[in-house]
């Protein structure tokens, strides 16, 4: 053993992250970043497997068999996200029963954007266009994440991010190619969708105190406001080309900053969300509940088919035999 | 690794991602056997054609070399650069070398 007292294992982290290499998951690390890299993990996996739920009331409504099997495919998506999440936290000590229980019991949270409603089809679109791309701009810095089973995983999530997008604002142009009725459907949903979507980005730096602290750990790589400005910037040429208008009246290019301008979020209703007051709070969690509990005899029959089969037909094959 | 006893075992996915290649390690999930295993990694690990072939490995029964004793459990080798092509001073006149 070369390394053992506590400022020695600590020099060996700080400089891991110091030359921007990976921490991985058997390595010492802090217990902070332990915490923080668990926190961080669960509820991005929460909102994963959450996030199925405003969208999934829509695939049995779906207007055509094109579009119910994209959206099939993209919840399955959202769910695959969730469990490579999850996976990634349980290499920190986590338990997945644990996890599943701190969501259902309100301990842990998950993305504010998920407790909004679902109105129309075409916020179908509308959750592919902003918050998926929303979510892509926060999430491809983190495949630079100093924790290196996360960073694995986002870099896997943004590959099928990309999909979500562009399926969410094809079904946006279509509709708007469509009767006046849908172009008013999409205009709709952008007016409901926009302010939460800036909200997914977190609370402004200044109300940000952990941001510091997660930059120099390596596990955030921009400030809220640097990310949600970012999005903004991208947002403001698609909703042109869509010809649809965004609610915000102080919106406007500056040609000092090159960058859009843009009005006060509403940072009480944030706030309200996360505290359990969202439209949708109570029903999302209930249901995610009721899933768990639902799913108890089916997870028990499979372990118990298994200790049966265990002891009777184990078979081996050598890895070269099977491969 | 805290694991409540209501909890499927883990197991770990390794990928051989086309004819060729080595199988690599993608992740792991939950299942209540290795069948099971198989096809969760299927429907987890290859929704894109990622893979052609599939190996699951409960985790309980990989060992693993520890990340404290790095240093000298990977010593043998630190020291041994006359394995290494580079070594060998050759003039360079010397063709195909």
């Amino acid at each position: 053993m070369t390394v053992t007292s506590e400022p020695d294992l600590q020099e060996h982290f700080d400089e891991t992250i110091a030359r921007e290499r990976r921490i991985e998951p058997r390595d010492w690390m802090p217990d902070g970043y332990r915490a923080t890299m668990i926190r961080q993990i669960a509820q991005h996996a929460h909102s994963e497997i959450i996030g199925m739920q405003p969208e999934g009331n829509w695939i049995t409504r779906a207007p055509s068999l094109r579009r119910k099997a994209i959206l099939l495919a993209k919840v399955q998506d959202e769910a695959g996200h969730g469990m490579y999440l999850y996976s990634a936290a349980e290499t920190l000590g986590a338990g997945r029963g644990d996890l599943t229980g701190k969501l259902i019991s309100g301990r842990q949270k998950y993305s504010s954007i998920f407790n909004y409603p679902t109105l129309s089809y075409a916020d179908v679109g509308v959750i592919g266009w902003l918050v998926d791309g929303a979510a892509i701009c926060n999430q491809v810095p983190l495949c630079r994440s100093s924790y290196g089973p996360y960073a694995r995983a986002m870099i896997r999530i943004c590959k099928e991010e990309s999909f979500h997008q562009r399926q969410g604002y094809e079904l946006l142009l279509t509709m708007m190619r469509g009767t006046r009725a849908q172009r008013e459907m999409v205009q709709d949903a952008v007016n409901r969708f926009w302010w939460p979507s800036l909200m997914m980005f977190g609370p402004p730096d200044a109300d940000s105190p952990n941001t510091a602290q997660s930059m120099r750990w390596g596990i955030k790589r921009h400030t809220n406001d640097e990310l949600r400005q970012r999005f903004v910037d991208m947002s403001v040429p698609q909703a042109e080309k869509l010809g649809v208008t965004l609610p915000d009246p102080l919106l406007r290019w500056n040609e000092e900053r090159g960058h859009y301008d843009f009005g006060p979020v509403d940072w009480d209703e944030f706030k309200s969300v996360i505290a359990g007051n969202g439209p949708c709070n109570t029903q999302r969690v209930a249901r995610r509940k009721a899933a768990h509990d639902e799913g108890a005899w089916v997870r028990e029959a499979a372990l118990a088919h298994a200790a049966k089969h265990h002891s009777t037909e184990r078979v081996r094959v050598s890895p070269e035999a099977s491969s | 690794m805290t694991e409540s006893s209501s909890d499927w075992p883990l197991f770990e996915v390794f990928l051989r991602g086309k004819r060729g290649l080595n199988h690599v390690h993608v992740g792991s999930l939950h299942a209540a056997d290795p069948q099971m295993a198989l096809r969760h990694a299927r429907d987890l690990y290859t929704r894109r054609n990622e893979g052609v072939s599939i190996w699951v490995v409960a985790a309980t029964d990989i060992t693993a070399s520890s990340p404290d004793e790095k240093d000298p459990f990977f010593a043998p080798s630190g020291d041994k650069v006359y394995r290494h092509p580079t070594f060998y001073e050759i003039p360079d006149d010397v063709p195909h070398m």
